[in-house]
């Protein structure tokens, strides 16, 4: 351990202001959460509608089922035309989109400021009213087939990321992949869409996110305007999903692949993840990942792997905190070419048990801990990343004062935080170990 | 004082129902380099962008990939600091610096703190001005970029893009990969290193501009510092790339369930005078978004993909229209027939009145949403720079757009768009296509 050197160093640790965009929040009489982030620079704003569900949430034998629903939502409601939605964002010269995951839904528009109205209309319109015809699900099921085709079928690498998961969870949903396995894409019906679609889109289970030239008065008299109206769901359940249970045993997988030209070797850890009112340990395995593999020339993995020994290539290590259910930690290697897997695996573990006995670097934790610092000043020139921030978090289960207090949770962390989270984390009985090669590379996973 | 040329302009788009009130001083240093520069002073830091034009056309014959390698290895070392040591100085200051190379420009994005401004831009410096380039750093460097290349060849979409610009531009640099290939980059040598930083830094290519918390003397200041010690001059440009395709079809058999097509054919130099008629025909033909007539037809009402896109490639020294698509194997072939359907359209009855005035509507109302932040601020800056635009055109450009009249653009579409010359070059294992002659 080198916690004593700590002492000794003079680093120059500069101390920044800490800043944040204005923030208001509050809620309708309906059960709809409303947050503001206002940035007067520009007269543009991001309106972002985010609803608490996603391919976690899906029925068994449905998967891709949020997902697939997102893509309808641009048809038709008993107002609006298919098509007509994104047609008229366009025409006022906005852009608009949408994305899902396991833990969330959200819809959003990036428009002149003074079409807020108009563009808080058309959202609560499609919240309650949709309509789809069979022949738009047909097509639209054609085109999330052609989706999954491109994202994921096009891409070994992605193909292989959906075994790790499902092999890592052994109970929760997060198993299945978001855009859904093709043999249930392929069935997924009017029907399925329009069930879920009743549940889950309703202004109890909807966070609305404002953020840009705007003022919190303002949204509230539109938001009440427009989305105040709407019916809730009753009785909206909790969201309880099957959980995982104790993991006992190590997993192995080996895939190969003609399209693969560089192999390499991946391992995740199932981890927990940010807790509202608890978040300390999200935080340490945060710096954790930043430690081990958060620059290729500075951290542990890249130092050791990749300008000691000259055994990878590329290195990294991962940590999805914000999730509302068990998330996971996450180690790569990509080899040069004279290291074959096995070795580059050893090597791998090598480099993480030398860790556990060094230590941390004191420098570089300080180092990191000033870029995060730095990370919010740079953060407040993009305010529609940090609104997509506040979204991912409120629908994960987190709340304003969780995302406020992160910041200041990550500069607290110690280095024997640090060590104490690595100890924990690193139990392989928890793990799955990937190889990802050509089919040609004969030493395959033990 | 007065050693600047600071000349103020208040920019407002006049038509749009969306204001770009962004102000762009033009800076002279007093060692005579020119910057734009926006001052926007309530976030304490700054975003720099620097081009260079001329960017892996430049590599010299038998030499391709040094460019894109000696642009990797910008980072991985300078002025008595291993790539180690100036990565920790990095992130001591919490500044960013990123080296990119394109066809036709080098370009570095740096961003720094108004509190440690002065360190930040003295390390840059080095990185640009003393790069050690040693052999262990090259060695490495060089291993990440067979990596890349290696990938390449099993990647669908790299294997449409190498053949296609090989089709096109033969042996100019544009008809081959700017990585270069295993065997080129293998005979990589330090010198070969040091010549290509020779030929792609010089101030006579160089374009600057800076948004955020800094004043026009300090910029002025700074680009001395930075830059003042370049050379003057790096290579001279190489020669126009003669098109050499014709229209038709190539199928690359690659074992994969989806194809992805590569599509297009000659286009339009960005100075030319139709080049706003052709910018407006492309953004309703296959532009962004989900109104564009390809995506209305090939996804939106047939569901043959997920996405089909066209843009307007004019480069240095060629220009092309292009496409991409990616369909089912099962379905490629129907995708084509829509595409060349769509092509012969618009090339025989251009666009109606209303998607014309649509167009206008989405273009200059959507153009204020690209200022959106520093960054991107001074990206567009530069890049207007480089193409020759005024600064008044972030006032001018959206009359310039609303200017474009029906008879224009129909006149336009039967120029530019040619269905006869137009080639898609295949990667999959599409049923019903094979490649013609």
């Amino acid at each position: 351990m080198r916690r004593l050197i700590t002492l000794l160093i003079f680093l120059p640790v500069l101390t920044l202001p800490a800043r944040a965009a204005e923030i208001t929040s509050f809620s309708l009489k309906n059960g709809m959460d409303v947050v503001v982030l206002e940035d007067h620079r520009a007269p543009v704003v991001s309106h972002m509608v985010w609803y608490r569900v996603g391919a976690a949430d899906e029925p068994a034998g449905k998967s891709g089922i949020a997902h697939f629903l997102e893509h309808l939502l641009f048809k038709g409601t008993d107002d609006m035309d298919a098509g007509e939605f994104s047609a008229t964002v366009a025409r006022n010269g906005g852009s608009d989109n949408a994305f899902t995951s396991w833990d969330y839904t959200a819809y959003f528009q990036r428009i002149a400021a003074d079409r807020l109205d108009l563009m808080m209309r058309m959202e609560a319109d499609r919240m309650r009213d949709l309509q789809m015809t069979e022949d738009d699900v047909r097509t639209e099921r054609d085109v999330v087939l052609e989706e999954r085709g491109q994202r994921v079928d096009s891409d070994p690498g992605s193909l292989f990321s959906e075994q790790m998961r499902a092999a890592q969870y052994l109970n929760h949903p997060y198993s299945i992949p978001i855009i859904g396995w093709r043999h249930e894409m392929e069935q997924l019906s009017r029907d399925d869409a329009f069930s879920f679609y009743q549940r889950y889109y309703a202004p109890n289970n909807a966070i609305l996110i404002v953020a840009g030239d705007v003022y919190p008065d303002d949204v509230r008299r539109l938001a009440v305007k427009h989305y105040g109206p709407l019916l809730p769901t009753p009785d909206l359940p909790d969201r309880m999903r099957p959980q995982e249970p104790p993991q006992l045993s190590e997993r192995r997988l080996s895939y190969s692949d003609p399209r693969v030209a560089q192999p390499y070797i991946t391992r995740s850890y199932l981890a927990p993840e940010r807790d509202s009112g608890d978040q300390a340990e999200a935080a340490k395995l945060e710096m954790l990942a930043a430690l081990l593999g958060g620059s290729g020339a500075t951290s542990v993995l890249g130092q050791k792997l990749q300008f000691g020994s000259k055994q990878a290539i590329y290195t990294t290590a991962f940590y999805g905190g914000t999730s509302l259910d068990d998330t996971t930690f996450g180690l790569v290697m990509v080899p040069t070419p004279d290291v074959s897997l096995a070795d580059a695996e050893a090597a791998l573990d090598q480099a993480i048990a030398e860790f556990m006995d060094e230590g941390v670097d004191s420098e570089q934790f300080a180092r990191i801990k000033m870029q995060l610092r730095a990370s919010r000043i740079y953060g407040e020139d993009n305010i529609e990343s940090l609104a997509r921030r506040y979204g991912a978090a409120l629908t994960s289960g987190l709340t304003i004062a969780d995302i406020e207090a992160w910041p200041d949770i990550l500069q607290s962390v110690s280095e024997q935080d640090v060590m104490d989270a690595a100890k924990a984390i690193f139990d392989r009985s928890k793990a799955v170990t990937g190889w990802v090669m050509p089919p040609k590379v004969k030493d395959a996973a033990q | 004082m007065n050693r600047f040329f600071a000349v103020v302009f208040l920019i407002v788009a006049s038509t749009a129902p969306l204001h770009a009130a962004v102000e762009v001083q033009e800076v002279t240093s007093p060692g005579g380099i020119k910057a734009w520069l926006v001052e926007e002073h309530s976030i304490p830091f700054v975003a720099l962008e620097l081009r260079f034009r001329g960017g892996s056309a430049l590599d010299a014959p038998g030499k391709r990939g040094a460019i894109n390698l000696m642009t990797g290895l910008l980072e991985e070392g300078a002025a008595g600091l291993n790539a180690q040591e100036f990565s920790q100085a990095r992130e001591e200051l919490a500044t960013s610096f990123s080296y990119r190379v394109h066809d036709d420009t080098l370009s570095i994005s740096a961003r720094f703190l108004t509190e440690n401004r002065a360190a930040a831009v003295d390390l840059l410096r080095t990185s640009i001005m003393s790069p050690t380039f040693t052999q262990t750093a090259i060695d490495r460097v060089r291993g990440q970029v067979l990596s890349g290349i290696r990938g390449d060849l099993t990647d669908p979409s790299s294997i449409a893009g190498k053949n296609f610009d090989a089709m096109v531009w033969g042996d100019h640099p544009y008809g081959s990969d700017r990585s270069g290939t295993e065997a080129s980059v293998n005979g990589l040598t330090r010198d070969d290193i040091l010549d290509a930083y020779d030929r792609v830094f010089g101030l006579d290519r160089i374009y600057v501009s800076a948004v955020g918390d800094i004043s026009a003397d300090e910029l002025g200041a700074l680009m001395d510092v930075l830059l003042g010690d370049l050379p003057e001059s790096g290579a001279p440009s190489v020669a126009r790339a003669a098109y050499k395709l014709t229209g038709g079809v190539t199928v690359i058999p690659f074992d994969t369930p989806q194809s992805v097509a590569l599509f297009g054919h000659k286009g339009i130099t960005r100075d030319d005078p139709d080049f706003m008629p052709a910018y407006i025909l492309n953004e309703v033909f296959g532009g962004g978004g989900f109104e564009s007539r390809l995506m209305q037809e090939v996804r939106e009402k047939r569901g043959l993909t997920y996405g089909i896109g066209t843009y307007l490639a004019p480069m240095e020294y060629g220009e092309l229209i292009l496409g991409q698509v990616r369909s089912d194997n099962s379905r490629m072939a129907e995708s084509i027939d829509v595409i060349r359907a769509e092509w012969a359209k618009i090339a025989s009855t251009g666009l109606t009145a209303k998607e014309l005035e649509d167009a206008k509507t989405f273009l200059t109302g959507a153009y204020a949403l690209r200022f959106d932040g520093n960054a991107p601020i001074a990206r567009i800056m530069v890049g207007m720079q480089m193409t020759g635009l005024p600064v008044d055109y972030l006032r001018t450009r959206n009359d310039q757009v609303n200017a474009v009249t029906l008879e224009q653009i129909n006149r336009v579409a039967a120029r530019i768009y040619q269905p006869e010359e137009l080639h898609f070059v295949v990667v999959g294992q599409p049923d019903g296509l094979e490649s013609s002659n």
